[in-house]
């Protein structure tokens, strides 16, 4: 038992340099070098200022913009800390609804959101992804319908022909990986920059 | 379900089936002690492992060494992950300036981390430092993986040499496998994740002004090195909370393929290493086969339940035909939800995709089942193949019930010692499952952290000790586990589930290495045809069927009757 005792504290120390300290720096190294945009989160800036990361849900609740799908991410309440609020694509705290099906709580939600959106745009069944929280609380996607179904609010509210902002829509959906792998989809941040940039021009 | 759904899971088989031999040969060779194409650059820094440590790699250990040796190595392992947390406030690399980790969750991360279960009572964003999260769980992801690898290592070897006293040598064993396997994979694994767009850096968090003008916080760190292993080493602890569902740690089709055949690589391999020290590549296959035509089973029943939806939204104005979306991300969808679900519950990994709280109760039932079957189906590195071993012997043991003939597996005589040994360390699970849940359904510190009411909140808390006991490390994971009751109860059922089938499994290495070898005769039952994969596959069904069916009752299938009947809680 003894002289099992040296080798094991010798390898903890030893492993824990190489592959606690070594290995993940000179990925950093290595990554910071050849892939500096992706190494540091994919972040997008607009007139010199970061607002937001490729591939980070980002909350958007207004008439003009193409809304995420819900997020159950929540924060700390700052008024009691040992209570949590709602606090949608807090990218600081992910996580899901964790709601069962049999869930009260999320049959009502979804009722609600639901009969919500369908008056938005009657007759057109409400796409789930629209109603339904992610895993990560921080999805940046939607499925093509979902943006689609959100076409006519935008382009009221913005007031352009609908046909525009569907074109919009149809240039960023990203098919499936060698039309194979993977789900379609539409990243809303990537779109709701490029409907301000229309509006621009 | 889709045909485009199918097609996904059809070439996730073929490319895992493709890696068995590849990777099966490299390994054996690496452990033979062979020369690779890494040994030029390799082959010092082993050395001069072995010297800084004093062990001599050319002597052979005991079964009671070697286990020795690798309760010693994970005790001290043990000691130091609980102090880098401890003490976190006062070392490097903090960036966000996070407090000292509370004495039961350290403890509970620690043995977490220890025993390659990855089990998460905490929130990593808020409360992991990046120096605990490197130099603390990516250690322990390499070297618990290590560990199990070496563990199986050492009970093939008690089943294919003869007249033994020698099961190998621990340090060694442990040691090659960190250099010459995980290590050089994770490092071109992490890059592809980097270029994919899994962040790299030592940053602080990124203030974000939004679109809308508001605030957005984004957590940073070294993500991908951490990724890497913990997919490779069926480790499963995310960096972040949300896991692979965090567009940080999963952000594209390519990256999660590239997950999912990381954690069963090395155990689809384990079978090939097997095969081969045994002298027949066979041997290995049917145990493969076992473990795959278990894997199909559960990947149908979990798709199937989650693309045919909830039944309570069946009233709205929706488009029913997407699924059950609930906790899962656009970009992976109900297939590829489905079949991560399924492989990292096989195995013994635990990371997500997708919040397993929120499936449809027979598609949660599935994992739930995995984990109780003993994490055999590819399972976690090194402890998938010598479960799946300790089901064989039992299984032969069974067959020669059926004909009266003294069991044999390769040659080598099965007898009471080694069925005793068998049947202990497989029962030693639901002893814990079953006893722990019992407890926490019943007092209050432990129904107040269900977050769930009805038989939902019972599968939450049966798939916590489910997991920690597997050492699994997913979670229905609206348990608020981050309590004294859950997070030392939950410690002890990973210490269980892990060493304590350890040692009568070591035990069994040890009793085995000792035998003779018997010829093959006429009357040999043949243990690489249909007839040994069916037994197989039924002693594991029935051994886990008559152990948890009742539990499963009271848990999803009662969910499930009372969903079809239209009651919510």
């Amino acid at each position: 038992m003894l002289n099992q005792i040296r080798p094991a504290i010798v390898m903890i120390v030893c492993m824990t340099i190489l592959t606690g300290l070594v290995y993940p720096l000179a990925i950093a190294g290595i990554a910071q070098a050849i892939f500096p945009y992706q190494a540091n989160g994919s972040l997008i800036h607009r007139d010199g200022k970061i607002v937001g990361s490729a591939l980070i849900g980002q909350n958007f609740g207004g008439e003009t913009y193409f809304h995420p799908r819900p997020s159950a991410t929540t924060d700390t309440d700052p008024n009691d800390a040992t209570k949590t609020i709602a606090a949608p694509y807090n990218a600081a705290n992910s996580g899901g609804s964790n709601l069962g099906p049999t869930s009260k709580a999320l049959v009502d939600r979804i009722g609600a959101d639901a009969a919500k959106l369908a008056a938005e745009n009657p007759g057109v069944p409400v796409p789930m992804d629209l109603v339904t929280t992610s895993a990560s609380g921080l999805d940046p996607d939607i499925s093509p319908a979902a943006a689609l179904f959100q076409v006519p609010r935008i382009a009221r509210a913005r007031h352009m022909p609908e046909e525009a902002v569907a074109q919009l829509v149809r240039a960023h959906v990203t098919g499936r990986l060698a039309g194979l792998i993977g789900e379609p989809h539409v990243n809303v941040l990537e779109l709701n920059l490029a409907l301000d940039s229309a509006g621009h021009s | 379900m889709t045909l485009n759904g199918w097609l996904q899971v059809a070439l996730f088989c073929v490319l895992l089936t493709l890696l068995v031999k590849p990777l099966g040969g490299y390994m054996t060779r690496v452990f033979a002690g062979e020369r690779t194409l890494l040994s030029p650059i390799l082959r010092p820094l082993e050395r001069g492992l072995y010297r800084l440590s004093g062990v001599d790699d050319t002597r052979e250990q005991h079964w009671v060494v070697y286990a020795v040796a690798m309760l010693v190595f994970s005790f001290a392992g043990f000691v130091v992950l609980y102090a880098l947390q401890r003490f976190q406030a006062v070392l490097p690399f903090n960036p966000q300036h996070l407090d000292a980790v509370s004495p039961d969750l350290a403890f509970n991360t620690s043995v977490s981390f220890v025993t390659n279960t990855n089990w998460q009572s905490y929130t990593p964003e808020t409360t992991l430092s990046y120096l605990v999260e490197m130099a603390g769980l990516t250690v322990h992801n390499f070297l618990s993986a290590a560990t199990g690898i070496a563990l199986a290592l050492a009970l093939i070897r008690g089943f294919t040499r003869r007249s033994a006293k020698t099961v190998g040598n621990f340090w060694v064993d442990m040691t090659r496998c960190t250099l010459y396997v995980l290590l050089p994979v994770c490092i071109v694994v992490a890059l592809a994740m980097v270029w994919q767009g899994v962040p790299q850096n030592l940053s602080a968090y990124t203030d974000v002004a939004t679109l809308e003008g508001g605030k957005q916080l984004i957590a940073q760190g070294p993500v991908a090195s951490q990724e890497a292993i913990k997919m490779l080493g069926t480790n499963g602890g995310g960096f972040f909370n949300a896991n692979s569902a965090h567009p940080f740690e999963n952000p594209t089709a390519l990256t999660n393929l590239i997950q999912m055949l990381l954690i069963f690589s090395i155990g689809g391999a384990l079978t090939n290493v097997f095969g081969r020290m045994a002298g027949d590549q066979r041997q290995g296959w049917a145990i493969f086969a076992v473990m795959g035509l278990l894997f199909l089973a559960g990947t149908a029943v979990v798709y199937w339940s989650e693309a045919a939806g909830n039944p309570l939204l069946a009233h709205l104005p929706l488009d029913h035909l997407a699924g059950n979306m609930e906790g899962k991300d656009v970009r992976f969808g109900i297939a590829n939800s489905a079949l991560f679900s399924t492989i990292t519950t096989d195995a013994s990994c635990g990371a997500i995709n997708s919040m397993l709280d929120s499936l449809t109760p027979l598609a949660g039932m599935i994992p739930m089942i995995n984990i109780m079957l003993g994490e055999i189906i590819f399972g976690g590195v090194g402890s998938g193949l010598y479960g799946m071993l300790l089901f064989v012997i039992v299984a032969m043991f069974v067959a020669g019930l059926m004909v009266g003939r003294t069991p044999e597996y390769l040659g080598k005589k099965l007898e009471a010692k080694e069925v005793k040994m068998a049947m202990l360390a497989i029962l030693i699970l639901p002893l814990s499952i079953l006893g722990f849940t019992a407890l926490a359904v019943v007092i209050q510190p432990g129904v107040s952290a269900l977050s769930n009411a009805g038989p939902h909140g019972f599968s939450e808390a049966l798939y916590a000790y489910v997991s920690a006991t597997g050492n699994n490390g997913s979670a229905f994971a609206g348990l608020s586990a981050n309590t004294p009751f859950w997070n030392s109860t939950l410690g002890i059922a990973m210490f269980i589930g892990r060493f304590l089938m350890i040692v009568p499994m070591l035990a069994i290495a040890g009793s085995l290495a000792a035998k003779k070898i018997v010829p093959t005769s006429a009357g040999t039952f043949p243990t690489d045809g249909g007839l040994f994969v069916g037994l197989v596959i039924g002693v594991i069904l029935i051994t886990g069927g008559l152990t948890f069916l009742p539990a499963i009752a009271l848990g999803p299938v009662t969910e499930h009757l009372s969903m079809l009947a239209g009651t919510t809680f």
